[in-house]
């Protein structure tokens, strides 16, 4: 396989199950162990591969009371740094999960997640909505997640075909 | 006078013999929390904007039967696909028929062509369906066996071989349920003489022909003068996912799907109405779907193959559908005893290779249809299963 093509396809294969070997890597591909390690040590060298997690149902664990919110933040984007300042400001906090920069009527989309509505509540009066450059924001707490990173958490696809057919 | 129900039952219906596995079947089943790898359909669900079409007819209340033939913008959707994927021609109107699976279009041809006394050449390891409705039909099912050593094409040495003055037709069941293989251009270009000079039918039963690895799926109707000799069947089921839907087709001679669809009209009136809506959505929208899951199944393919080889179970390279199909001669069971002692000793089911007839003894066809983590636990039980017994020392 065309070695571009191959880290794609290995980065697309542990995003969805980290856990695969590098023998069943290099099987799935028809490569040799050596050069799966090979391009997986590259691909986190690079940073396009920048650590390894397992997807999550955080309703299935009885002690999280964790609550998530989307928030849309309107800025002035700085003299000569544009967005990229502002977004360095908003991402260094451990509470910020994602931060993305919008087309539209926002600038920001800052998912936040907390112990509780009052710690979101008070990371946003307390850090984001003083922040010079913001000019407003507008907070969505989430009720509930059905589908995170690809993965359906509600109804997990059970595989109801039987044991044996011809 | 008593009724006897048994009685009452047609000779060739009594005459067909019931499946010698059915025993290892019915256990098999039975075992619930057995790892499989034995199931003949995707393991993917239908891709969503085809459910949702058909959620849609619904709603608009499109509850009435169709056409016998289907849905007219179901049959050209057909012909514009086969000609897109696979460079077929055939008119949406008079060339195509709308059936209840794959399965009832091999059933419908068989019906139409065969007289009395007709033999119909099967070559196996194949799926199961032929012989039984070729004896309904009142033919008589002649099988060919292929090798292991041919990768089970069908060469023309053997096809000459097996015909006779009262050879109707011959079913050409590739890429291969159970085996993997398929015939390349070559191949069926190498039959294409032998068919023409012998002038019999043949029914091309292409329902994998969107699971091909590497190699692009070649139709025999796509050779000069064979498209009118041979019915192309085909259907929704594995390309798409869509087995409980339901929906195949037939594409050929007009004459022939003439005659096929008065079968189908009092057989069945017409297929499934909600089936042949989604359809649609299926053919123009669908590419992608193909390829992605096409691509899942190569991964789970090289994955296999790599397993069964590593461990000692010979297995060639299977480049369509989605089984593999190693060989277990060196284990000194048979297929049959295999499978049990793999079923009882480590709760993983895998189809015993006589399922298919007599040339897939010695070996077992294991599908991949099934995630990564499922194939990966089925090889190191199987790997243990051979240790624990000595089966290849």
């Amino acid at each position: 396989m065309e070695k571009q093509k191959l880290y794609e396809e290995i980065a697309r294969t542990l995003h969805r199950n980290c856990r695969l070997s590098l023998e069943e890597i290099a099987a799935m591909y028809g490569e040799s162990v050596a050069s799966v390690a090979e391009a997986i040590d590259e691909l986190e060298k690079d940073g396009t591969i920048l650590g390894y997690g397992a997807i999550v149902n955080w309703d299935k664990i009885a002690s999280s009371d964790r609550v998530t919110a989307y928030i849309e933040l309107k800025v002035t984007p700085q003299r000569n740094q544009g967005f990229d300042r502002i977004a360095e400001r908003i991402y260094q906090y451990p509470e910020v999960k994602a931060l993305n920069l919008m087309s539209g009527s926002y600038d920001f989309g800052v998912t936040v997640e907390g112990d509780n509505l009052k710690n979101i509540s008070l990371f946003v009066s307390q850090h984001l909505a003083p922040m010079e450059a913001v000019i407003s924001t507008a907070t969505h707490f989430v009720l509930k997640c059905y589908k995170a990173d690809g993965t359906i958490l509600a109804q997990p696809p059970a595989d109801d075909r039987g044991i044996i057919s011809l | 006078m008593s009724f006897t129900p048994l009685s009452f039952i047609n000779n060739t219906v009594s005459s067909i013999p019931p499946s010698g596995i059915r025993k290892f079947f019915d256990v098999a089943s039975e075992m619930k929390d057995a790892i499989s790898l034995g199931v003949g359909e995707p393991d993917f669900i239908t891709p969503w904007h085809i459910r949702n079409e058909g959620i849609y007819s619904l709603e608009k209340g499109k509850t009435h039967y169709t056409s016998n033939s289907g849905l007219k913008e179901l049959r050209e959707a057909v012909a514009s696909y086969l000609n897109r994927r696979f460079g077929l021609n055939y008119d949406g109107v008079s060339q195509v028929v709308i059936t209840v699976g794959g399965s009832e279009a091999i059933d419908l041809f068989l019906r139409t062509v065969i007289n009395p006394g007709d033999e119909v050449l099967i070559p196996e390891p194949s799926f199961v369906c032929y012989k039984p409705i070729t004896r309904l039909a009142g033919g008589v099912p002649v099988t060919i066996k292929t090798k292991a050593e041919n990768k089970f094409k069908l060469t023309p040495e053997e096809l000459k071989k097996a015909i006779t003055p009262k050879t109707k037709v011959l079913v050409l069941p590739y890429p291969s349920n159970p085996t993997g293989g398929i015939m390349e251009k070559e191949d069926l270009e190498a039959l294409v003489p032998v068919i023409k000079e012998a002038n019999i039918m043949v029914i091309s039963d292409e329902i994998y022909g969107e699971l091909t690895y590497g190699k692009k799926h070649v139709s025999i109707a796509s050779f000069e003068g064979m498209a009118e000799r041979t019915v192309l069947v085909s259907g929704f089921s594995k390309a798409f996912a869509m087995t409980g839907w339901r929906l195949g087709y037939a594409c050929g001679h007009p004459d022939i799907i003439k005659a096929m669809t008065k079968v189908h009209q009092y057989a069945i009136m017409s297929a499934p109405t909600t089936a042949q809506y989604a359809a649609i959505s299926a053919l123009e929208n669908g590419d992608g779907d193909i390829e992605y899951m096409c691509s899942e199944y190569d991964k789970r393919r090289k994955l296999i193959v790599g397993g069964f080889n590593k461990m000692g179970l010979e297995c060639f390279e299977p480049e369509g559908a989605f089984y593999a199909f190693p060989c277990i001669k060196a284990t000194g069971l048979s297929s049959e005893e295999f499978c049990e002692k793999l079923l009882f000793d480590k709760k993983v089911a895998v189809v015993p290779g006589n399922a298919f007839g007599e040339s897939g003894e010695g070996f077992i066809r294991c599908s991949y249809a099934y995630s990564v983590e499922n194939i990966k636990k089925a090889l190191e039980r199987i790997e243990d299963f051979l240790n624990a017994n000595n089966l290849l020392k």
